[in-house]
C-alpha cells in the first residue's frame, strides 16, 4: 500500500530511508537511489556522500537535536524527524524549531510510528509529508489533517493565535 | 464567567467528534489498547478498578448552577447518581459505560464543559484560589490569567505528548489557597515597577514520589509576556525532560538535574526566540478576558445586619457554622460560604446529584448562580449576602450540609483509593472514615483549630499527603495496607515538605496514633499558635518520641 501523505495527497514515495546506522558501504548497495540517512552517518562519512549519485538527505532520531547539523539547512530540501513510538512528543518541538526558528522552507516529514491520531498535531507543527506505519489507512489520515476547523493557539500553518483572530 | 464563542463551541464539537470515531474504531478492534489510551486519557477517561472514570475538567473550579445540574443529570443518567469532586477543582464519576463516554462529553459540550486533558502527559486544567475576585487580599482576580492559559493550553499541538502529566496553578491573592509552589508551574500575580500587574513564575514543584517546592524562573514577567513565558518553559521541558523513566520524568526532576540556573538559561534562550511574537498578549485579549469576571452586581449593604446578628445569639449552631465555614468577602454586606462535603459516612469530596441539584438552586438563589470546587474537596458559594447567611443555613441543615469543620482536623482531603483505583497501594476512604468517627465532637475540634489532614492511597499523592499538616499514605507491605505518617507539609505560602514520622501502622492504629499527634500539639501549643505553627517551632521529635514511646 502507498503509505505517504506529502501536500494533502497519497504520493509515491521516491526517497529510500536508511534505518540503522549502517557503515558507508550501504552506499554501494543503494546505487543511485535517494536516500535518507541517519544524522550520525551523515556527520561520519562526508566524503563518500559527496561522491554518491543520488541524492542524500537526512533524518534525526527523537533525541538528536538540530545542533547536530553543521550544515546550512537549505543544504537539505527534506529533513526526516523519526517517532519512534508516537507517545514521544519530542520531534514537535524539533519541527516547530526547524520552521519557526530556523526558518527551514523544505518538507519535513514525519517517520515511524505515525498514526491517523497524531498527525492533525504534527501537521499543526510543521510536518508536511507523513511516511505512515504500514498498517494505517492513508485516506483516513488525510482526512484526520482536518478534525479541527479551529485552534487557539499560535501554530506554524496559522502564525497568529486565535486571539488575534476573533 | 467565561463564555464560549463559535471557535470554542466549534473545537468541543470537533472533539467529541474525533473521540466518538476513535471510541468507535477502538470498541470494534481496529485501535489497540496502547493507541487508544494516551487518546481516552485526554478525554479525561480512565479505565479503573471497577469501571472506567470519568474526570470532567471543571476550569479553574468555577462553575454555573446550569452546568451543575448538568453534571446532576449526567450522574444520575450514565452513573450510580453521584460524583466525586476532586483536589484539582474537578469533577470526576466512577462508574460511566467506555460507549458512553461519547454522549457524555456531547451533553457536557452543550453546557461548554468538557473532559479534555484532564488526564495524560499533557498540560492539566488550571486551578486557582477558590475565592479568586471575592477575596479582601487580592491583588487582581486571577481568573482572566487562567482562562488565557486554559485556551492556550487546551489542544496544543506541541504539547500533547509531553513526557508526563504538567499542572499550572495560578494564584492572586496574598494569603496562598492554590497550592501553587506544588505545581509544575506556580505563577503568583504581583504588582511590578508603576504598580503594573504581572506575574513570578515558579517552576519544578509537585508532589508524586519526589516531592518538591517550584524554583523561580522569573522573578517578574510583564503581563503580554505570560503565554510566551510558558510556551519556553514546556518547550525545553517536552524536549529535554526525561523519558526514559515516569518516575523521574516530570519537569521538577529535569529542574533539580539540570541545575536551576542552567534550566533558566535554557528557558531564557528559548524565550527570546518567541518573545514579543504573535503568541503574546494583546490589551484587548485581556480585557476580552477580563470582561467574563466583572464583580457581581452588588448591593451596597452594611456588614453584620441585625437577622445575622440576631441568629448568631440565638443559634449555637448556626454561630458554629458562621465561625468556621464563613470567610471575609471584600464587599461589605456579604460573605464566602464554603460548603464542606466532608460528612462523616460519605467519602471526602462524593456529591450525589440530588445534593448538585441542590447546590445550583443555592447558587440561583443566593449566589449569582455560580460555584467554586475547592480543591480541599469542598464547594463554595462565594457571593452571599450576610442577612441571607440564616436562610442559606437553614437550608443546608435541611440537607446536613451544614457541618461546620471547614480546614479542621475532620475536613480530609481524600483520594479515592484503593476501593476505586487502580493505582493505589492501599484503602484511603475507611482512613478518612475512622478519623471523621473518632473526631466528632465539634467542641474539640474548633479547640485544635487549623489542621489539614491530607491522605492518599499511594505514592502517587493524589490526595497532597505530602502537604498535609498530617499527612498519611497508604503503602503495601507484603500484600498488607500499612499507613505512614508524615508531619509539617503544607501548600500555603510558606510551603513546606511533610517529614515522615517513623515505621508506618495499620488501619486499626491510625486514629489512636492521631490523637497522641493532636495530645502533643495541645500541650506543647503557646497561646493561639495553630498546629503548623508549633510544629514548627518544635519540631519533630516530641511528636516522634510519645508516638512510639514503649508503655511501662
Amino acid at each position: 500500500m502507498q503509505n505517504l501523505i506529502r501536500q494533502r495527497a497519497i504520493e509515491h514515495d521516491d526517497w529510500t530511508l536508511v534505518k540503522e546506522a549502517s557503515g558507508p558501504e550501504i552506499l554501494h548497495v543503494t546505487q543511485d537511489r535517494n536516500l535518507i540517512v541517519p544524522i550520525k552517518f551523515w556527520n561520519m562519512y562526508k566524503f563518500e556522500i559527496e561522491n554518491y549519485l543520488g541524492n542524500i538527505t537526512i533524518w534525526l532520531d527523537s533525541d538528536e537535536f538540530l545542533d547536530e547539523i553543521k550544515e546550512e539547512l537549505s543544504t537539505f530540501s527534506l529533513i526526516a524527524l523519526n517517532f519512534p513510538v508516537f507517545s514521544d512528543g519530542r520531534p514537535y518541538s524539533t519541527a516547530r524549531e526547524l520552521r519557526q526558528g530556523r526558518k527551514f522552507t523544505g518538507e519535513i516529514r514525519a517517520v515511524g510510528d505515525v498514526l491517523r491520531d497524531q498527525i492533525f498535531y504534527m501537521y499543526q507543527c510543521g510536518f508536511d509529508s507523513f511516511l505512515l506505519r504500514h498498517d494505517q489507512d492513508p485516506v483516513s489520515c488525510i482526512n484526520a489533517l482536518d478534525d479541527f476547523k479551529a485552534n487557539y493557539q499560535s501554530t506554524v500553518l496559522e502564525k497568529d493565535p486565535l486571539f488575534r483572530r476573533r | 464567567m467565561y463564555r464560549y464563542d463559535q471557535y470554542d463551541h466549534q473545537m468541543l464539537s470537533d472533539r467529541v467528534k474525533q473521540f466518538r470515531d476513535q471510541t468507535e474504531r477502538y470498541l470494534s478492534g481496529k485501535l489497540s489498547e496502547a493507541e487508544y489510551l494516551p487518546l481516552r486519557l485526554q478525554n479525561g477517561l480512565y479505565v479503573q478498578r471497577l469501571a472506567p472514570m470519568l474526570r470532567v475538567a471543571v476550569p479553574y473550579g468555577l462553575l454555573s448552577s446550569n452546568q451543575l445540574r448538568k453534571l446532576a443529570f449526567i450522574s444520575n443518567h450514565y452513573d450510580k447518581g453521584y460524583g466525586h469532586l476532586t483536589t484539582r477543582q474537578n469533577i470526576q464519576f466512577n462508574w460511566p459505560a467506555i460507549e458512553d463516554v461519547p454522549d457524555i462529553l456531547q451533553d457536557l459540550a452543550d453546557v461548554e464543559m468538557h473532559a479534555i486533558q484532564t488526564s495524560g502527559n499533557c498540560i492539566r486544567n488550571t486551578t486557582t484560589d477558590q475565592f479568586a475576585g471575592v477575596s479582601p487580599d487580592e491583588i487582581e482576580d486571577s481568573r482572566p490569567y487562567c482562562e488565557l492559559i486554559r485556551q492556550w493550553s487546551s489542544f496544543h499541538p506541541e504539547f500533547a505528548y509531553l513526557p508526563r502529566k504538567f499542572k499550572i496553578a495560578v494564584c492572586g491573592t496574598l494569603t496562598d489557597q492554590a497550592a501553587t509552589q506544588v505545581h509544575d508551574i506556580g505563577i503568583y500575580l504581583k504588582a511590578g515597577p508603576e504598580n503594573k500587574i504581572g506575574f513570578q513564575i515558579l517552576a519544578g514543584g509537585g508532589l508524586g514520589r519526589t516531592p518538591m517546592i517550584g524554583k523561580e524562573i522569573f522573578d517578574f514577567v510583564e503581563r503580554r509576556h505570560l503565554l510566551t513565558a510558558l510556551e519556553a518553559i514546556l518547550r525545553v521541558y517536552n524536549r529535554l525532560g526525561r523519558r526514559d523513566n515516569k518516575y523521574k520524568a516530570r519537569i521538577k526532576i529535569l529542574v533539580k538535574e539540570t541545575g536551576i540556573d542552567q534550566f533558566k538559561n535554557l528557558v531564557v534562550q528559548e524565550w527570546n526566540q518567541i518573545k514579543d511574537g504573535p503568541l503574546t498578549l494583546t490589551e484587548d485579549e485581556i480585557t476580552r478576558c477580563k470582561n467574563y469576571f466583572l464583580e457581581a452586581n452588588y448591593e451596597e449593604l452594611e456588614d453584620h445586619p441585625k437577622i445575622l446578628k440576631s441568629e448568631l445569639d440565638s443559634n449555637l449552631l448556626f454561630n458554629a457554622w458562621f465561625t468556621q465555614n464563613i470567610r471575609q468577602h471584600k464587599k461589605a454586606g456579604y460573605s464566602i460560604v464554603t460548603i464542606c462535603f466532608k460528612q462523616t459516612g460519605s467519602a471526602p469530596g462524593d456529591i450525589t446529584d440530588s445534593q448538585l441539584e441542590f447546590v445550583a438552586d443555592l447558587a440561583d438563589e443566593y449566589s449569582f448562580g455560580e460555584v467554586r470546587i475547592t480543591h480541599h474537596q469542598n464547594i463554595v458559594l462565594a457571593d452571599v449576602k450576610q442577612s441571607d447567611l440564616p436562610s442559606v443555613w437553614q437550608k443546608l441543615n435541611s440537607k446536613s450540609l451544614s457541618v461546620a469543620n471547614l480546614s479542621l482536623l475532620s475536613d480530609v482531603i481524600c483520594c479515592p483509593g484503593g476501593d476505586f483505583c487502580a493505582l493505589a497501594n492501599a484503602k484511603s476512604l475507611p482512613i478518612a472514615e475512622s478519623i471523621q468517627r473518632k473526631f466528632s465532637d465539634e467542641n474539640f475540634l474548633r479547640d485544635v483549630g487549623e489542621l489539614r489532614v491530607n491522605i492518599s492511597g499511594c505514592m502517587n499523592a493524589c490526595g497532597h499527603h505530602h502537604v498535609g499538616n498530617i499527612g498519611i499514605l497508604g503503602v503495601d507491605k507484603k500484600g498488607e495496607e500499612f499507613y505512614q505518617i508524615s508531619l509539617g507539609g503544607s501548600s500555603k505560602n510558606k510551603a513546606s515538605i511533610g517529614k515522615i514520622i517513623g515505621p508506618a501502622f495499620s488501619e486499626q492504629e491510625i486514629p489512636e496514633i492521631i490523637d497522641k499527634i493532636i495530645n502533643i500539639y495541645r500541650a506543647s501549643r503557646n497561646k493561639g499558635e495553630t498546629f503548623i505553627e508549633t510544629y514548627n517551632r518544635i519540631g519533630l521529635e516530641p511528636f516522634k518520641e510519645y508516638v512510639y514511646a514503649k508503655p511501662d
